[in-house]
C-alpha cells in the first residue's frame, strides 16, 4: 500500500469517526450514499480496468507513442484534447486511463491534455449549461477551456 | 422531473453493465485466440484492480460524507457577493469540495449570475468544480504522481483564473455594444 493510499484511507476513517461521534443518523446516510455511489461507478471500474489491460497487453509501446507519444507533437496533444472532451467518462477513472498510457509511451502533454480536457470540457452537458447559463457564457466556456487545456498540456511537458 | 432523473440514472446503469459484458466477452475471445497475450493483460488489469480497490471505497466515503454534512446552499451564501481576490479563492474552494457533478452547478451558476455575482468568479467557480474536486486530486495523486499532480493543479488554477477575467470581459464588452445598439 503506497502513502497516497494510506492518507485517503487515514482521511475517510478520521472523517467517519468524526462524523458517527457528531450525528449517527447523518453518519450512516453518507456511507449509505458511498455505497450506492460506489455501486454505480463498479461497472465502469472494470471497464477501464479491462480496457487498460488490453491496451497495455495488445498495442505496443511505439504504437501507443506513435499517435501520442513525443514524436507526435503537437498534433498528437491535439487529438488526444479532442478525445478528451468528447469522451464521457468519469473523471475519476480518467487518471488510471492516463497512468496506463503513460507507461505505454504516452507523453506528459498528452496525457495532461486528457485529462484537462476531459474534466473540463461537457459536450455532454453542454446543452444543459446553454440552457442555464446562455449561449455565449456556456460556449465561451468551453471553447476556452479548450485552448487552455492545450497550453497547460504544453507547460506540462516542457517541465516535467 | 425527479423520477425522470431516477429513470434514466437506470438506464445508465443497465447501459454500463451490458457494456461491461460485452468487454468481458470481447476480452474472453482475443485472449483465446491471442492465449500468448493473456499474462500481459491479466497482470496489468489486476494491478490497477488492486490500485483501485485501495482507494475507490475511501474516496466514496469522502464523497458521501460531504454530500451529507456540506449544506447545498453553502455557494450560494458565500459566492454571492464575494469579489476581488475573496471572491475568486472562494470561488476555487467552493469548486473543488466534493459536492456532486457538475450538471448541479450550473442551476447554482445560474442563480448567483441572477443575484449579481462575477461573471468571473462564476467561470472560475464552474472551472474549479469540473476539475479542481478535491477527490479527483487524490486519485490523481494515487495514479500520477505528486509532481504531475502538483503541477497540473497550479497551472489550471492559474489559467482558470485568467480565463474567468476574459470571459467577463468578452460579455461585458459584448454587453456594452448590444446596449449601443438597442440604444438606437
Amino acid at each position: 500500500m503506497n502513502v497516497t493510499a494510506i492518507i485517503i484511507n487515514g482521511i475517510a476513517v478520521v472523517g467517519l469517526l468524526i462524523a458517527f461521534v457528531k450525528d449517527g443518523k447523518k453518519a450512516i446516510k453518507s456511507l449509505k450514499m458511498a455505497g450506492r455511489s460506489f455501486i454505480k461507478i463498479l461497472p465502469m471500474v472494470f471497464i477501464i480496468i479491462i480496457i487498460i489491460g488490453l491496451l497495455l497487453g495488445f498495442v505496443p509501446p511505439d504504437q501507443i507513442s506513435r499517435f501520442v507519444g513525443e514524436q507526435s507533437g503537437f498534433g498528437g496533444i491535439l487529438l488526444v484534447g479532442a478525445a478528451g472532451a468528447l469522451m464521457h467518462i468519469p473523471a475519476l477513472l480518467s487518471f488510471p486511463l492516463a497512468a496506463s498510457l503513460l507507461e505505454d509511451g504516452a507523453s506528459v502533454s498528452a496525457v495532461a491534455a486528457f485529462i484537462t480536457t476531459l474534466t473540463m470540457i461537457g459536450t455532454i452537458t453542454l446543452p444543459l449549461e446553454i440552457k442555464e447559463l446562455g449561449k455565449k457564457i456556456a460556449l465561451l466556456r468551453n471553447g476556452l477551456s479548450f485552448i487552455i487545456a492545450i497550453i497547460i498540456a504544453l507547460i506540462m511537458g516542457a517541465i516535467l | 422531473m425527479k423520477k425522470d432523473l431516477k429513470e434514466k440514472q437506470k438506464r445508465g446503469m443497465i447501459r454500463d453493465w451490458v457494456l461491461l459484458g460485452s468487454i468481458l466477452i470481447t476480452t474472453v475471445v482475443l485472449l483465446s485466440i491471442f492465449p500468448d497475450k493473456k499474462g500481459a493483460v491479466i497482470s496489468t488489469s489486476w494491478d490497477f484492480f488492486i490500485e483501485m480497490a485501495l482507494i475507490l471505497p475511501a474516496v466514496m466515503v469522502i464523497l458521501g460524507l460531504f454530500a451529507v454534512w456540506v449544506p447545498k446552499d453553502i455557494v450560494v451564501k458565500y459566492l454571492g457577493n464575494a469579489s476581488g481576490i475573496r471572491g475568486i479563492f472562494l470561488a476555487i474552494i467552493l469548486g473543488a469540495l466534493p459536492t456532486g457533478p457538475l450538471y448541479i452547478a450550473f442551476p447554482m451558476a445560474a442563480a448567483l449570475l441572477k443575484k449579481g455575482a462575477k461573471i468571473s468568479n462564476i467561470i472560475v467557480f464552474l472551472s474549479a468544480w469540473a476539475c479542481i474536486k478535491i477527490p479527483q486530486e487524490m486519485v490523481e495523486l494515487q495514479f500520477l504522481g505528486v509532481q504531475f499532480m502538483i503541477s497540473r493543479l497550479i497551472l489550471t488554477i492559474i489559467f482558470v483564473v485568467i480565463m474567468g477575467l476574459v470571459i467577463e470581459r468578452i460579455i461585458k464588452w459584448g454587453d456594452k455594444e448590444g446596449g449601443v445598439e438597442n440604444a438606437i
